[in-house]
């Protein structure tokens, strides 16, 4: 964490002068001397970098230098946005990703599963933003059915904004949804495929065809079971990716999320949000990597045998 | 059954009522405004949002022709001296009567740091209210364009904003989220009822307006920031938005083949130049040592008779853009149709110019450019290099994002290297060409990185500063601009164009500066 600290504190002291965009391009050099030392900017790097992890450790992002506002009340009010979109994506790509895959894997080749694999190929070869501008284009411009940008209405629970309690607000999640799984999606296919397809390769299933169990509970219960372990492991990590992922669907799709917060910021060199997103980022990315490792214990009997033996 | 359908007939009705009478209009643009605060921020966006919703002593017509407002008429007593005539009867939206004290506090306010307003009006010295319907506003000697500068000038209540702790626009120090900086308070047609920064606002009819509201029927616009053109593009077609006073060039013919929808152009206030530092002695970037070839006007000419602004106008513009000879739009004092004549497009005349001047073989230099500041501005540049090197001169293109390029233009790079040469644009909202000068060609000017510095050209910028009788002050423009065309000090390149797209029966009327006025709308 620290060393992301670092990182974004220094990055951000070469992505250009927030002074410039700050003041507007007629302001006197007297008006910008002022803004850059109220603003702390002409104190040497090191003394600027212990401010900053200072603030950090407690919390304090700081005041957005575009918007005037508390960085933390920004991300507060942007978080819930970005998190029911990964949310729904990631619900997506896995119940869609697996269903495909154990399908693909099982008749392995059929018409259909060479089909879904060629489609899903396009997941993960087009560009987030053409596959958003696409979908937009078939639902929103041509056919006229699903909103292009926005959220929708949104119900206000007090400290979270939910898009999920109106028609429009699920309406406006379905095409960003799609959009950000997609990737997710195809990862999902193919690697459920690839289990299937080596587990129904092992002895313990043609033993269990050999007993003359059910197709479908050869293929659901004991194949599938077993195949799931790497997935989970997979996903969980993607649901990190699917987050960093997200700035490009919500610029696409006006996502008031806190992707699009970041990409404003970048354009506006508001130094406070950027340093703010990327500690949230790599933050979420060490919490989902260790919640992953602590599943691990649960769901695979090998991992907890070990601890017991020892 | 019969009750069923009583209640749903009953439902469908009074749905139809409530809002068949309302014109409203969905807008988008890029932006947001950043702040409702009238004064924390000097930006387009910022000011277009409160211009629906905030007034001040005078305000820009259509045509950027300046009407009075909250003041009724106005005179100059003294040469530093105005007296303004405060209407009566205006009330703000809380209900609070305007008072004298209400605008001597606003430009008091706008004219204190930490306002980001504090520049644009630093020649005013104070403004007091003299009884309850008078202001008088003193200056630091003679200002002949305080009225243009005022027109950006946003009337708040002062008891509104002292009650609720914005007297200042806002207070870095103490971290504090100024409560006027996402609620507004103003005395204009439209009051906004609902904020979610960057998603939505909307504003409704204020029906305790002082104007007439004869010239609009919107009850309601909505505004829906969409910053990716594509998506704003497809919602304009979708018909999920009204109308965008931000169209992308590359979108224009695909929104005009749709019948439901109509397209706008007029030439806006913002030229686009490249500045060449002629006056240090050596370039930092070129090959040429010892002497700086901009120096000489025959290079700063053979350069200018490169540029094939026509073929850019067609190829990198796509008819969207006016080329400029001069760097001033139309409709900015001092900007005539005979100085916006281009010199002949001839890279024969360049040749033998640059011959002449001792670079037969021409040189080399690096052409600093932004790349997301206006519009198609790196594409600009790259085609410029090419019709560079036709005449010899070889052109290195540095394209980069605009907050690292104004800085680099304006500060030099990390090694303290200025730039060569750099592309640069100007809008004007003052109207007059003295916003040029004395940013651009006075010695001391703050954007005057080409260098440049003539002593009668100075002089003519102070004196224009202060002169009040017009036609002498015309004049004094006019020969500065005879001075600085004839030594080719810029190289112009053309006047931006202002776009907006709109539903065919929606009409908001277009403006040089971008900003939509819906007092003026019309739904049909």
């Amino acid at each position: 964490m620290f060393i992301v600290a670092f990182v974004s504190f220094s990055l951000f002291n070469f992505v250009g002068d927030p002074v410039n965009s700050m003041t507007g391009e007629d302001a006197s050099d007297e008006r910008r001397a002022e803004v850059r030392e109220v603003l702390g900017l002409n104190d040497p790097v090191y003394i600027q970098f212990a401010r900053f992890v200072g603030n950090i450790a407690q919390g304090k992002f700081g005041i957005s230098y575009q918007l005037k506002r508390e960085v933390s009340d920004l991300i507060g009010e942007r978080l819930p946005a970005t998190l029911e979109l990964v949310f729904v994506s990631a619900m997506l790509a896995i119940i869609t990703g697996v269903v495909l895959g154990v399908y693909t894997g099982i008749h392995r080749d059929s018409f259909i599963s060479n089909v879904i694999l060629i489609v899903s190929l396009a997941g993960v070869s087009l560009p987030t933003f053409i596959i958003g501008i696409m979908l937009i284009y078939l639902f929103s411009v041509t056919l006229g059915v699903l909103p292009s940008f926005g959220r929708g209405e949104v119900t206000d629970l007090g400290f979270w904004t939910t898009g999920f309690l109106t028609i429009s607000g699920l309406k406006a999640l379905i095409l960003p949804s799609i959009t950000l799984s997609l990737f997710q999606m195809t990862y999902v296919i193919r690697l459920v495929r690839a289990e299937m397809m080596e587990i129904l390769q092992t002895d313990y299933i043609k033993f269990a065809r050999a007993r003359g169990i059910k197709n479908n509970i050869i293929n659901y219960k004991h194949a599938l079971k077993n195949g799931l372990i790497p997935v989970i492991t997979i996903t969980g990590i993607n649901i990190g990716t699917l987050i960093a992922f997200s700035i490009i669907t919500e610029t696409v799709f006006q996502w008031p999320g806190m992707g699009s917060l970041f990409i404003n910021a970048v354009y506006f060199v508001d130094i406070p949000i950027m340093s703010a997103y990327m500690i949230m980022v790599a933050f979420i990315f060490v919490m989902i990597n260790f919640i992953v490792d602590i599943t691990y214990y649960f769901i695979d009997p090998r991992i907890r045998l070990k601890e017991e033996s020892n | 059954m019969k009750k069923l359908i009583n209640i749903f007939l009953v439902l469908v009705m009074s749905g139809f009522v409530s809002t068949s009478y309302a014109a409203s209009i969905k807008w988008s643009m890029p932006g947001d405004s950043l702040t409702l605060d009238p004064h924390a921020q000097n930006e387009g966006p910022t000011h277009m949002v409160s211009r629906q919703v905030y007034e001040g002593l005078v305000t820009p017509g259509i045509d950027m022709e300046i009407l009075p407002q909250l003041a009724e008429s106005w005179e100059a007593t003294a040469p530093d001296t105005w007296i303004f005539n405060i209407r009566k009867g205006v009330k703000f939206h809380d209900g609070s009567s305007l008072t004298a004290g209400d605008i001597a506090f606003s430009i008091n306010r706008a004219k204190t740091a930490p306002s980001d307003m504090v520049d644009l009006i630093k020649s005013v010295k104070s403004a007091t209210a003299i009884d309850d319907n008078t202001v008088e506003v003193k200056t630091e000697g003679p200002n002949p364009i305080l009225l243009n500068q005022l027109t950006q000038i946003f009337v708040m209540s002062e008891s509104w904003a002292k009650a609720n702790g914005c007297e200042v626009s806002y207070n870095w120090d103490a971290g504090e989220t100024s409560y006027c900086a996402s609620n507004a308070n103003g005395t204009g047609p439209f009051k906004i009822t609902f904020r979610e920064q960057d998603v939505r606002t909307v504003f409704e009819k204020n029906n305790d307006w002082w104007g007439d509201h004869s010239s609009h029927n919107i009850d309601k616009i909505e505004l829906l920031p969409i910053k990716n053109d594509a998506t704003r593009v497809a919602a304009l077609l979708s018909g999920e938005i009204d109308f965008t006073n931000v169209v992308p060039v590359q979108d224009i013919a695909r929104i005009k083949s749709s019948a439901e929808h109509t397209v706008n152009m007029t030439p806006s206030n913002r030229t686009i130049f490249f500045g060449m530092d002629q006056g240090s002695a050596e370039l930092n970037s070129s090959n040429v040592k010892g002497k700086n070839p901009f120096a000489d006007k025959r290079v700063r000419l053979a350069m200018y008779h490169a540029l094939d602004m026509e073929a850019i106008k067609d190829k990198v513009m796509r008819g969207q853009s006016f080329p400029a000879g001069i760097i001033t739009a139309p409709g900015i004092n001092g900007h005539t149709p005979e100085r916006d004549q281009r010199l002949a497009y001839d890279p024969e005349l360049s040749k033998a110019l640059l011959a002449e001047a001792g670079y037969p073989d021409g040189f080399e230099l690096t052409l600093d450019c932004p790349n997301d500041r206006y519009i198609n501005d790196e594409a600009i540049c790259v085609a410029a290099i090419g019709m560079f090197a036709k005449i010899g001169v070889t052109v290195n293109l540095d394209a980069k994002t605009k907050s690292q390029h104004f800085s680099e233009v304006k500060e030099g790079d990390a090694n303290g290297m200025t730039s060569d040469m750099y592309m640069l644009g100007w809008g004007v909202p003052t109207f007059d060409s003295h916003y040029v000068y004395s940013y651009l060609f006075e010695s001391s000017g703050s954007w005057n990185k080409v260098n440049f510095s003539n002593a009668k050209v100075d002089e003519l910028v102070a004196a224009m500063g202060v002169e009040t009788d017009l036609d002498k002050r015309n004049a004094m423009i006019a020969e500065a601009w005879d001075i600085t065309q004839a030594d080719v000090t810029y190289l112009p390149l053309h006047h931006q164009v202002v776009n907006q797209a709109s539903k065919s029966n929606v009409d908001v009327p277009i403006r040089m500066n971008n900003e939509p006025l819906f007092r003026f709308a019309n739904v049909n």
